[in-house]
């Protein structure tokens, strides 16, 4: 299997009033293609700020990045992400916020009619057909969280990236949305980082879950190979001891070998 | 046919049994009620609107009354100033021939409020067009912010009629120095809230901005400008009412046609009712001004 992100050495320090502070350290990683990838941690652990670097919004202090072979010195459309509070523009229609991320990818090569196209098969991926000319206030949350996939897809980008994408959504919804997110990972073959704090996603969604050490300078503390047969079933897996298991080790993990005293 | 004597038979079948002819009665009985209800419902709901703009124009009603009272009292007890009574003859003579023009001192006050209503667009105009870019370049520009806002602090509180000699000065004209006084009164809260409203941009938009990868003018139309939008407006509607109070104190002192000089003229003229008429049109055209701002405002609004 191809790595199609590479992490070297990676190491995160943002100046504050207070000095330097240093976020990450020693960041080793190595993502497949097709491979879903959950990042997990206490909060305040420096999960987002790796993915914000994979996304090319932050520059690392030092280490190496690349995403295909090449260097990742900003953002670009073969990394779509997907926002935790949808960042959808709210005075356009979700048909147009989609488009927008459409045009800026394929604008050059391809007429608008192609364009339109586009947009359309994005939404009707993630089943919103429907609401395409409703404004984001209109639409419910989860719809929202559905219209930021959309947009994050409709680039063909060869990483997504999720930073929590469903935190703020109710249980059923959100276990909807997962349902749903593996289908298309599954559909497009994509390769998926995921940020998230919920256990049971982790270990549902994922091939791999890398646990991270508390900040400050947190660190890759464990990775966990997550060997659950595809298409994963959540009422299957209920009952399911391997599941239990892994579930185990990250609770394990997170609550008895990282937990804050603090916290 | 022996189909149809079927539906014939189940139908004859059907009519003599008794639950649905006992059926039948009750539901045209529902009906009728059902009817009943929605004409009662309607009624209530008549009278619930009636009563809701009971409940809603009487304050305001009663305050204006008082008002009017209070002012007829005065009136009494000091001869020189008119009652309402008298002004509201006034004002009817006056509105009647409203575009009458006896020469540059004598129109009529339609010429008047368009005089005033033509000066404060033209300075508004030139502000809003001065103003609102430069409100976006200090929000996007530090180092620019930084530059300017030693300057904007030191004149944004100097009283506008400060600047009238000025333009005199410059322009030796009446007529333009008092849009000069609308332009730098009205300019500041345009620069203010445009460039509040760029820095205020949420971080996640111009997040998407970045994940996109859009282009400079892309990211002014599509999130900038939208974003900043409702901050602009504000910056407009402060704008429009500090121009409108200043235009009366501005044409006192420059004269020609106005309200602010047709003010000062009935003063000369000791006619008091027209100072009175004057108050009122200068707040009324104020308050349309603001109102259909505050209209035009609401479409911006996308929460």
């Amino acid at each position: 299997m191809e790595k199609y992100v590479q992490i070297e050495n990676v190491r995160q320090v943002f100046s504050t009033k207070k000095g330097p502070f240093v976020a990450l350290r020693d960041i080793n990683l190595n993502i497949n293609q097709g491979e879903f990838i959950a990042l997990i941690g206490h909060s305040g652990c420096g999960k987002s700020t790796l993915l914000n670097l994979v996304a090319g919004l932050t520059l690392p202090s030092d280490g190496a990045m690349l995403c295909a072979g090449r260097e990742i010195s900003g953002p670009g459309p073969e990394r779509g992400v997907v926002f935790q509070n949808h960042s959808l523009l709210p005075w356009l229609t979700c048909f147009e916020n989609v488009y927008l991320a459409v045009e800026r990818v394929f604008g050059q090569a391809e007429s608008k009619a192609s364009l339109k196209k586009r947009t359309h098969e994005a939404l009707a991926l993630v089943g919103l057909t429907h609401a395409e000319h409703k404004h984001p206030h209109e639409i419910s949350g989860g719809m929202k969280q559905r219209v930021g996939i959309a947009r994050a897809l409709s680039m063909q980008p060869k990483v997504l990236l999720l930073d929590e994408p469903f935190g703020a959504l109710d249980a059923l919804t959100r276990a909807h949305l997962q349902d749903e997110l593996m289908k298309i990972a599954a559909e497009t073959h994509s390769t998926v980082m995921m940020v998230t704090h919920d256990v049971d996603e982790a270990v549902l969604l994922s091939d791999r879950i890398v646990m991270m050490t508390n900040g400050p300078a947190a660190t890759i503390g464990e990775i966990l190979n997550v060997d659950l047969p595809r298409p994963r079933d959540r009422l299957a897996l209920a009952n399911d001891a391997k599941y239990h298991e892994y579930r185990g080790a990250v609770l394990d993990f997170l609550y008895r070998r990282q937990l804050r005293p603090a916290a | 046919m022996s189909a149809i004597q079927l539906t014939n038979e189940s139908l004859e079948k059907i009519m003599s049994d008794p639950e649905t002819v006992v059926t039948g009665k009750p539901q045209v009985a529902v009906a009728a009620v059902e009817n009943a209800v929605a004409g009662e419902n309607l009624h209530e709901r008549i009278g619930q609107l009636v009563g809701n703009a009971i409940k809603w124009l009487i304050p305001p009603v009663l305050g204006l009354a008082l008002f009017i009272g209070i002012w007829a009292l005065v009136s009494q007890s000091s001869p020189q100033l008119p009652g309402p009574a008298k002004t509201w003859e006034s004002a009817t003579i006056l509105f009647s021939d409203p575009f009458y023009n006896k020469g540059p001192n004598d129109q009529g006050i339609g010429w008047n409020i368009l005089a005033s209503l033509q000066r404060v667009g033209i300075g508004f105009g030139m502000a809003a067009l001065v103003g609102i870019p430069l409100g976006f370049m200090i929000g996007r520009f530090r180092f620019l912010s930084a530059m300017m806002s030693p300057i904007i602090s030191l004149l944004r509180p100097v009283s506008p009629l400060a600047w009238l000699p000025i333009g005199l000065l410059v322009f030796k004209a009446a007529n333009p120095a008092a849009i000069w006084v609308i332009f730098i009164s009205a300019i500041w809260p345009m620069i203010i809230n445009t460039a509040v409203g760029v820095n205020r941009i949420p971080q996640d938009y111009m997040n998407v901005a970045k994940v996109l990868n859009l282009s400079e003018w892309k990211i002014f139309t599509k999130i900038l400008f939208p974003a900043v939008l409702p901050y602009m407006m504000t910056g407009i509607r402060l704008s429009i009412g500090v121009a409108w109070l200043v235009i009366v104190a501005a044409e006192m002192l420059t004269g020609g046609v106005g309200l602010g000089f047709w003010v000062w003229d009935e003063w000369n003229n000791l006619n008091v009712e027209h100072i009175i008429i004057a108050i009122f049109v200068v707040g009324i055209v104020g308050l349309l001004l603001e109102q259909m701002l505050v209209l035009l405002a609401k479409k911006f609004n996308y929460e």
